[in-house]
């Protein structure tokens, strides 16, 4: 296989698409092959990782007990 | 008596799952149900209710979570989880799968959000202007990285300093910087990053062409970064670029 090799530019390009697993196994597996021999792609793509599962986690939040005692009677209706 | 109250701007009827039944009169010709396939089915029935009873329990914080960051809004996010649930009660017979009975209602809370969502654009006549380039926005500003931003020299930190930010980032810091962004690009990241859609996905969700999906989500991770960046000079976390830093001697 003769793929071209990534610059980092590219690499940064398509960092986002890559973490959401938009980018097609040939690509990604490029930018994996980078990113094990690149530092900076590294340390970036683990900034944008661990960025992204503290955005995941802003969803964890608790329901309002107002909320739960409205689910409940819509439940208990039936 | 009002056992479940209503925002005035969502109303809708709730039916039992099976409130209608086939009824056959005992007529010549209909064939009568097998009484034990009959007593399968409501088996199964009751398996699944009790099933969507424990999954809604289980899931609760979930859904008023995310339908809190999409709505931004604790009231609208209520309604949303409300309405969710009672419309996946009134279509629990859909459900092929009661495996796949979480899947299925977050979809559903996102399906009862960009309905209710688009009304409320439809009825503030905001026409989708959400991809015009805001005229104040620099390229500078699209392309923002924060990561770029705490690499600069002028930065002086112990360790690394995308470890550091990262470590004293509160959630709460990020819910901040996430409810700044305008609906179409918070919308985005909170389907792809809190979620887990994907692109096409999101695309067929909010009925717009993949291309808009990806710049949504470009420029609304940049505008998030940018937030989170302001609100951390802002805070003290870092110090602000040295163009703003007022220089040696005090102004008179
Ligand atoms: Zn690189």
């Amino acid at each position: 296989m003769n793929a071209r090799r990534l610059s980092c530019e590219e690499v940064i390009e398509e960092l986002f698409a890559y973490l959401d697993r938009e980018v097609n196994e040939a690509l990604s597996a490029e930018i994996d092959r980078h990113l094990e021999k690149c530092r900076d792609c590294f340390t970036r793509a683990q900034f944008e990782r661990k960025l992204r599962a503290k955005v995941a986690e802003t969803a964890n939040v608790s329901a309002p007990e107002r909320l739960q005692r409205r689910i409940k009677a819509v439940l208990e209706r039936y | 008596m009002i056992a479940w109250p209503m925002a005035h701007h969502m109303r809708f009827t709730i039916h039992s799952p099976g409130a209608v039944r086939r009824l056959h009169d005992g007529g010549s010709g209909v064939v009568m149900p097998d009484p034990h396939s009959d007593k399968q089915e409501i088996n199964r029935r009751q398996q699944t209710r009790r099933l969507f009873e424990q999954e809604v329990s289980r899931l609760m914080d979930r859904l008023y979570g995310t339908a809190l960051r999409l709505t931004r809004n604790s009231d609208d996010a209520e309604d949303i989880v409300a309405e969710t649930v009672s419309r996946a009660w009134t279509r629990l017979d859909q459900l092929r799968d009661p495996q796949r009975m979480e899947g299925w209602l977050f979809r559903i809370l996102n399906n009862t959000f960009v309905s209710e969502w688009r009304r409320q654009q439809s009825r503030r006549r905001i026409e989708a202007n959400a991809e015009d380039v805001d005229p104040a926005e620099s390229p500078e500003a699209a392309n923002f990285s924060l990561f770029q931003k705490l690499h600069q020299p002028f930065l002086l930190w112990w360790g690394t300093p995308e470890d550091q930010f990262l470590n004293e980032l509160l959630q709460e810091d990020l819910q901040k910087a996430l409810d700044t962004l305008p609906d179409a690009f918070r919308v985005a990241i909170v389907l792809v990053e809190v979620q887990g859609y994907t692109y096409d996905e999101v695309a067929r969700l909010l009925d717009v062409p993949l291309g808009t999906v990806r710049s949504r989500l470009s420029r609304g991770r940049a505008m998030l970064q940018k937030a989170l960046w302001e609100q951390a000079i802002e805070a003290g976390l870092v110090a602000p670029p040295p163009d703003r830093t007022p220089t040696e001697g005090k102004s008179p």
